[in-house]
Parts: C-alpha cells; sequence; structure tokens
C-alpha cells in the first residue's frame, strides 16, 4: 500500500518532470502535398506548382501531380519550396558547450587517431539539432577536430533517435595540414621553428601513407594466405580506404603557402581529397582551379587572415574561387549557429558569387563532392524529401521558415529558441500580477 | 616683428585646430533616407556642415565646399553604434582584483587598430571600447568616434559623452577571482557581496569626504582623508555620473545587480550580453535598466546555454530599451545584419530592428542628444548602403564621421594599415579564433570566453 503509493508519486514526479523538459515534439510521416508553391529546384530552374512527398522521397513536381487521397495538403500559395540545405562543416552533435570539456566528444586526445568515428559520439538529443533544423538546414557533415588527424567526419540527417538513423551516407577522413604560420597571436614560436615543426609534421604523413601500404599489402596477402600474422593496428587498418582512395581525405589547411603544399602532395600521393578551410584560396585559386580539388569554404562572415588583406577577403573569398573554376560548397564552421549557414552563403552571394553560385554551394555542390548528388541537394523526383517551406529568399532575415521537411518526415518547427520565446513574451506572472 | 606675429597667430591658430576633432560638410543626394526618429524618406538628401546635420529632406541647396555624394538608388542611415566593444584598444583586462574602478580602456587606446578600418567599412561610426569582463567592478570605459587615420589616440574620444564603467557578474569574475586566484568572488553570493562591500566603503569614503569639507571652513588644521581614485570612482557612480554596464547572463544575477541597485541608489544601468534578459524583461523594464545583446550566440559555455534567439525581439516587446552588440572585431563588421536576425527571430519592423544599432545604443551610451538618428543638429555620422541595411545583399558603400567620408568603398586602397613594419614579413593569422577579447590579458584562460 505504501509502496504503491510511493510509486505512484514517483510516476506523477517523472511525468511533470518530463512535460517540465524541453522536448520539442514528435515528427510525423506520410503523404504530403505541397500545393501551388514557388519550388526552387536550384538545379532545374523555378517551377510554379505542386511537390509531393511519399515514403521519404519527392515523388512528384509540377502541374500534374497526383497525389493519393491521404495526402496531408499544404497550402503554399504566395509561397516557395528549397531544398534543405546542407553544412560540409560543423561540429553538430559533437559538441553541446564548447567551454564545458565534458561535453566537447569533437576533440579527443592524440595526433594521429584516424581510428575515431565521429558518428558514435554524434548526440541526436543535442540541443543545437532542433535549433539547427527548423532554420532550413536539413543535412551536416559533423568532423572531429584537433590533431594532425583527428578521425573521420560523417553526414548526417537532422532527424532521428539513433546515429545510424540520421547517418546521410557519407563519411571523410580529416586531416589538420601542416603549417608553417603562426596558430594564432599567443604563437610565439620562431619562423624556423614553425618551419621545422611543419618539415616533421609532413614527414609523420608521408610516413603513415609507406606504413598504411605495406600494412594493406600483408592484408591482401593475408586474405590468400591465413597463416601470414598481422597484428592489431587501428591506425593503419583506418588509414587503408583512405590510401587507397575508397574513402576521402578531407584536408584542412588555410594559409595560401599550406595550399599549395597540400596540393603538390595530394598529387603526389593521387589522394582522393577535398580541401576544407582554404580561408587564403583566394590567393591561390587558379592553383586549386587547376589541381581540381574541391573545396568547402567558410565561415564566410568573418574576418580577413591578414591585417594587410583588404576588409571583405573573406566575404569575396568564396566567389573568387568560383570564378577561378573551382567547385565550392559554403559551411559555417560551426555548432550551436550552424543556422547561420544561407547567412554565410547571403554574404558571399554579394560580395560576388552571385545568388545562385551561392545557392548551389549549400545544396547541390556538397552534395556533389560528398558523391550524393542523385539523392540530395536539390528538388527532383526520386530525390530524398529534404526540404523547406518558406515565405521568401531564405537567405535573407527577414524571411520566416515554415515548415521543414527531412528524409519525408514532417518536423516539429519547435526549438528551445522558440520555445522560450512562446514562454516569455508575455510571461505570466509578471511583475505586478 | 609683424611676421612673426603673424606666424605665432598660424601657430596659435593650427595648435587650436590640432585640439578639436576635425570636421566636414557633405551633401548626400537623392537617397532612400532613414532617419529613425522620423521614418523614411525616399529621394531625400542629408546635408552636413562642418560636422553637424544642417539638413534632412528633399531637394536640399549645397552648402559652399561640400563634397557632394550621390546615392541614388542607396540607402542613407545614421552611423551604427556598437555598445559594447574591444578594439582599438591595447589591453582589455586588469584583471589583478574583483575591483578595478581605478582604471580606464582611455588611457589605452589604439588609433592604429586595423578593426578600427574594417568596422567603418561595415557602416559604424562610434562604438564603447569596453574593459573586459574578468572582474566584478572592471574599469572605466570609453566612447569611442572610429576617426581611423588620425595617430592621435585622443583623438578617438566622443568628447562630451558621459562616463561609463564595466562591471561583470557570473562565469568569468567567478573563473578569474574565485577559481584562479582562489579570493571571493567563487559564486554568484560572492559577487554580489562584492558590490554591496565596494558602495558601502565608498558611501564611508564620501561621508569622510563631506566631514573634512565640512571641518575644513572652521577647522584649518583639518586632515584630509587619503585620496582613493578606486573610491573616487566609485562615488561618482553612487552620485549618478557614471552609467554601469554590465556583462550578465542568467536571469536570477540581472536580478542581483537591480537589488543592489535599488538599495544604492543608483539608476543608470545597462545590462551587457543578458543573454537571459527575457526571462526578467518585466523587470527589467519596470526599473528603467537597458540591455544590449548579441543577436544569436548562446552555448558557447554553460550560462548561456538557456538563451533564445528572440531575447532582443521579447526584450523590446517589453518595453525594454534593447541593443545589438558586438564584443567583436568581426561582429562589429556586420551588425546591420546582425539586428536584422531580430526579423528572423521575432518579426521586429525595420524601424525595430534598426534602433537596435543606432538610436537604443545610442541611448545606453548617453549620447543619444548627438548621434543614433538623421537629425537637423546631430552629428554628421553616416552609413551609405547599396540595398536596405537589413537585407543580407546590402554592402556599405561609404561611411562619415563628423561629415568626413571615413570609408569609401570605390575610393579606399585594399590595405589600409597605418603603419607598416617593412622589416616584418606578415604572416598569416586566423584572426577568427581568437577575435574574443572580453577575457583577453587573464592568464591561462582561451579568449573564446564572452
Amino acid at each position: 500500500m505504501r509502496f504503491s503509493k510511493i510509486f505512484l508519486f514517483l510516476g506523477l514526479f517523472l511525468t511533470t518532470a518530463g512535460l517540465a523538459a524541453q522536448v520539442v515534439g514528435k515528427a510525423t510521416k506520410g503523404a504530403f502535398l505541397l500545393k501551388n508553391a514557388t519550388i526552387e529546384t536550384v538545379t532545374k530552374g523555378t517551377v510554379k506548382g505542386d511537390l509531393l512527398i511519399q515514403d521519404g522521397k519527392i515523388t512528384g513536381i509540377g502541374t500534374s501531380v497526383n497525389a493519393p487521397a491521404d495526402a496531408k495538403v499544404i497550402d503554399c500559395t504566395g509561397k516557395f519550396v528549397y531544398p534543405g540545405f546542407i553544412d560540409g562543416g560543423t561540429n553538430l552533435g559533437l559538441v553541446e558547450v564548447s567551454s564545458v570539456s565534458l561535453t566537447d566528444d569533437a576533440s579527443e586526445i592524440g595526433d594521429i587517431k584516424p581510428f575515431l568515428s565521429s558518428l558514435t559520439a554524434v548526440n541526436p538529443s543535442a540541443t543545437a539539432i532542433p535549433v539547427t533544423r527548423v532554420s532550413g538546414v536539413t543535412t551536416v557533415l559533423t568532423k572531429p577536430t584537433g590533431g594532425l588527424i583527428p578521425g573521420t567526419a560523417s553526414l548526417i540527417n537532422l532527424v532521428g533517435y539513433s546515429p545510424t538513423e540520421m547517418y546521410a551516407g557519407y563519411q571523410a577522413m580529416q586531416m589538420n595540414f601542416p603549417s608553417s604560420g603562426a596558430r594564432g597571436r599567443w604563437d610565439r614560436r620562431s619562423e624556423e621553428d614553425r618551419k621545422k615543426d611543419e618539415d616533421k609534421k609532413l614527414k609523420e604523413i608521408n610516413d603513415l601513407w609507406a606504413e598504411t601500404k605495406l600494412f594493406a599489402s600483408i592484408s591482401a596477402a593475408k586474405a590468400k594466405d591465413p597463416s601470414i600474422r598481422q597484428t592489431y593496428n587501428p591506425t593503419l587498418e583506418a588509414m587503408a580506404p583512405v590510401v587507397d582512395g575508397s574513402m576521402a581525405l578531407m584536408i584542412e589547411v588555410d594559409r595560401d603557402k599550406d595550399i599549395l603544399s597540400a596540393l603538390k602532395w595530394i598529387k603526389e600521393n593521387k589522394v582522393n581529397a577535398v580541401l576544407s578551410g582554404c580561408a587564403e584560396g583566394w590567393r591561390v585559386a587558379k592553383e586549386i582551379a587547376e589541381a581540381k580539388v574541391p573545396v568547402i569554404t567558410g565561415p564566410v562572415i568573418s574576418i580577413p587572415t591578414r591585417q594587410s588583406d583588404r576588409y571583405d577577403q573573406s566575404y569575396t573569398n568564396p566567389g573568387i574561387l568560383a570564378k577561378a573554376g573551382v567547385q565550392v560548397a559554403i559551411r559555417s564552421n560551426n555548432t550551436e549557429n550552424v543556422r547561420d549557414l544561407p547567412f554565410h552563403a547571403g554574404f558571399a552571394a554579394a560580395y560576388g558569387m552571385g545568388r545562385q553560385a551561392a545557392l548551389e554551394a549549400i545544396t547541390i555542390v556538397p552534395a556533389r563532392i560528398m558523391g550524393l548528388e542523385k539523392e540530395l541537394g536539390s528538388l527532383e523526383v526520386g530525390k530524398t524529401a529534404n526540404l523547406f517551406i518558406c515565405d521568401g529568399d531564405p537567405m535573407e532575415t527577414k524571411t520566416q521558415i515554415e515548415q521543414v521537411f527531412i528524409q519525408g518526415w514532417e518536423i516539429p518547427m519547435n526549438s528551445r529558441h522558440s520555445l522560450l520565446y512562446d514562454e516569455f513574451l508575455e510571461r505570466s506572472p509578471g511583475v505586478k500580477n | 616683428m609683424k611676421r612673426y606675429l603673424h606666424l605665432l597667430t598660424l601657430l596659435l591658430a593650427s595648435l587650436a585646430l590640432g585640439a578639436q576633432t576635425p570636421t566636414g560638410s557633405v551633401h548626400i543626394k537623392n537617397g532612400t533616407v532613414l532617419t529613425i526618429t522620423n521614418g523614411v524618406l525616399t529621394e531625400a538628401d542629408v546635408v552636413v556642415e562642418n560636422g553637424k546635420i544642417t539638413g534632412v529632406g528633399k531637394s536640399l541647396r549645397t552648402p559652399a565646399g561640400a563634397k557632394v555624394i550621390d546615392a541614388t538608388g542607396q540607402f542613407v542611415m545614421p552611423g551604427i553604434i556598437d555598445a559594447h566593444s574591444h578594439i582599438a584598444l591595447d589591453a582589455v583586462n586588469e584583471a589583478t582584483n574583483p575591483v578595478t574602478a581605478e582604471v580606464w580602456t582611455g588611457d589605452v587606446l589604439d588609433p592604429f587598430d586595423i578593426s578600427i578600418y574594417r568596422a567603418l567599412a561595415g557602416g559604424v561610426t562610434a562604438a564603447h571600447a569596453m574593459h573586459g569582463s574578468a572582474n566584478a567592478i572592471g574599469g572605466q570605459c570609453e566612447t569611442i568616434k572610429l576617426r581611423y587615420g588620425t595617430y592621435n589616440p585622443e583623438d578617438l574620444k566622443m568628447q562630451g559623452a558621459p562616463r561609463t564603467i564595466k562591471f561583470a557578474l557570473g562565469e568569468n569574475p567567478m573563473r578569474v577571482h574565485g577559481e584562479g586566484n582562489r579570493i571571493l568572488p567563487r559564486t554568484r553570493m560572492g559577487v554580489e557581496h562584492v558590490f554591496r562591500q565596494a558602495f558601502s566603503e565608498a558611501k564611508d569614503y564620501m561621508a569622510a569626504q563631506e566631514s573634512y569639507q565640512k571641518k575644513k571652513a572652521s577647522d584649518p588644521t583639518a586632515v584630509a582623508p587619503k585620496y582613493d581614485y578606486r573610491m573616487e570612482t566609485l562615488a561618482d557612480i553612487l552620485r549618478g555620473e557614471i552609467i554601469i554596464h554590465c556583462h550578465s547572463y542568467r536571469a536570477d544575477e540581472i536580478l542581483m545587480l537591480l537589488e543592489v541597485c535599488k538599495d544604492f541608489g543608483i539608476k543608470r544601468l545597462v545590462f551587457q550580453h543578458t543573454n537571459e534578459g527575457f526571462k526578467v524583461a518585466p523587470e527589467l523594464a519596470e526599473f528603467g535598466a537597458m540591455a544590449s545583446v548579441f543577436a544569436d550566440w548562446w552555448a558557447y559555455k554553460f550560462e548561456v546555454y538557456y538563451s533564445t534567439a528572440y531575447n532582443a525581439a521579447i526584450l523590446t516587446r517589453n518595453g525594454v530599451v534593447t541593443s545589438i552588440n558586438s564584443d567583436s572585431e568581426d561582429y562589429i563588421r556586420h551588425l546591420y545584419h546582425q539586428a536584422g536576425k531580430t526579423q528572423r527571430y521575432g518579426q521586429l519592423t525595420d524601424d525595430e530592428a534598426l534602433r537596435l544599432i543606432t538610436l537604443n545604443p545610442a541611448i545606453q551610451l548617453g549620447i543619444d542628444a548627438r548621434v543614433g538618428s538623421l537629425e537637423k543638429g546631430k552629428d554628421g555620422d553616416i552609413a551609405i548602403f547599396s540595398a536596405h541595411p537589413l537585407s543580407i545583399y546590402a554592402v556599405p558603400q561609404m561611411t562619415i564621421v563628423d561629415g568626413i567620408v571615413r570609408f569609401d568603398i570605390k575610393a579606399d586602397d585594399n590595405d589600409m594599415r597605418l603603419s607598416v613594419d617593412p622589416e616584418k614579413t606578415e604572416d598569416m593569422m586566423l584572426e577568427y579564433a581568437v577575435e574574443h577579447r572580453c577575457m583577453e590579458g587573464v592568464e591561462g584562460h582561451a579568449a573564446h570566453h564572452h
């Protein structure tokens, strides 16, 4: 009797605690007909008409879409539909509060740690995930940081309750390319010491490459002859797909000289490479274009890398790269404010890139770089239903993002930020009652 | 002799001129003028004569010697004001004591800081060059005008602007002094005590001064109490001569400082950052305290985990005078974009959003009689944009301070440094990684703690 009362009390307590905790609500799946919209396909121009979502895919676009009777109809008169934005570089899901180290799962100890996978540490309940997706960013590459080789980055859709559910089909090994540049104002190393450090790191990479090749050849021999002994080596095992080119290597590099040195190294080792960061890409845009290595650059809204640079150099960087013929995607390189991605693209658009190229840089271009152009990055029949409805140009801050769909799930348009707004706009009780 | 006299007069005149703020005259023609206080005027002019606005309206006459600027198709707004900045400073934190009211950023102004020019290139004309947030009672701050090009630190000062001082609540003073130096405050209880103790001591100091002044009249041998500049400054706060600008995040600590100020009769109070200001907006409004906030920064430390990008909108709708600030040499360059975010998060009107970076920060700094709107008699501080400044596609074209063009997208060189060392090769630095200076000068702490 007494126990049951306690349990009843406990049960009540848990229920109220559950209600008090910030939850954003459930996503729902089904057939959705977005009626009478202006559809910005990105790859096939602007279409006036309907868009049908079924089983997580886009199954119809145009003026003669046949929707099943049970499809939920959403009137989009005067509204726009865009493909979900893709951020090619974030720490979303890995870091909750950056200054609280125990909530940071992005930066592991060690220098060469290719055996680490970001996907394993993605927290599907990270508060920043709903905050991000209601802005129309539906898919992000989330990456480990720190050291020469931080581990593998993973592309995730911002819906789901497990990393596996969220996984969007692309992983890339991360590398922070050796640099002889100063790391910041606090970097007191002499120019000579910095050069020595750079050479040492380059040697480490080259040794790793050679060892991995040897390891891979032993693995191949072992496959034929099981009597061959091979000791456990997680580093070389993880590097094998990178060295044989089946996994992309994403090389974080910013300084002009380092970019050139990276391009030379990529060529010599025939690496399946993507450059990321590239803050000084504009200085060597021609060389990057000639090397045909794609670039994921950003943040665009940031200050120039040198005091002598023109004030808007970080804004013009993506446009200069694109005009030189480089395949350019834009990233936020952020955690809690990945939602700024369309604004980074907007600044790039205003400062020389043009709106269409900037829009592509956060949709179809990152999809292409990741080999997912058949599934993501534009509104086309057969593609994954990652998209959103808005009342204007989504790069404009004034525009309201009204409804987001990710993998066909109708996403609750709530986040901590909007829930606090709902609670506190007119606080009750206030001061006088 | 007469010739020498002429020379002397010239010399004196130039000395006198040197001590004055350089001013200019411009006639901006045919733009869309966002006055802030008087609506939007299309195909309108703004005239500045000797640094002051003398006309806002249609088809105005060009004053003699004024530079004519064609703003056809462009948007003209008052120069943007940043109520929280650390640009143009050689030092930010005197992190040696929980109370350092005796120091002043006006002593460490750096006119060579390229950030001044970059901020101008974002339409900013005035900024609050603040002490950092290491101490519960930090140093006094300086309100500056972005007169980039001068080599004289004094020229940056906005003469006549009210005195201000930096206070700080929460994690920063707790970490620096409690965790770092093992002295109070290590908790928010301790932070409150620092204020109550400092103001109580200041009252004692004032009483001692007062009794000395009284005694002195009848007793020429009366000994003056020891002069203490820290106490003098705190006394000036109690007298209402200094505006408090307090770094704060959580609602509870904001309420605490409101109570302290009520108890000590302090009325001029602006909260900085104020991430949880939205929770206590009615209390802030009732007190008359103001709030200067980020557009959307959150989650970089625990005390900003329960934040909302709708903060500025909630505060505004509750009647709190609110501004959007930068606290960053990056964000100061696009405050117009940051203000635009209040339309995504809370749907503020154009006028409300623009006030957050013009008139409202001017009110918070006590300079609204001189800047913050385009009105006759105000300073000629103006920003011209290619499109509406709240649009993502707007590009600042020209920025004018006291009638002098300090940024011109068409005329300026790429390299705008004032001082170049030919012996030194300039290396790349990813400055966005170290941009946040609120905690600069604090040993052993990463700069990324606003």
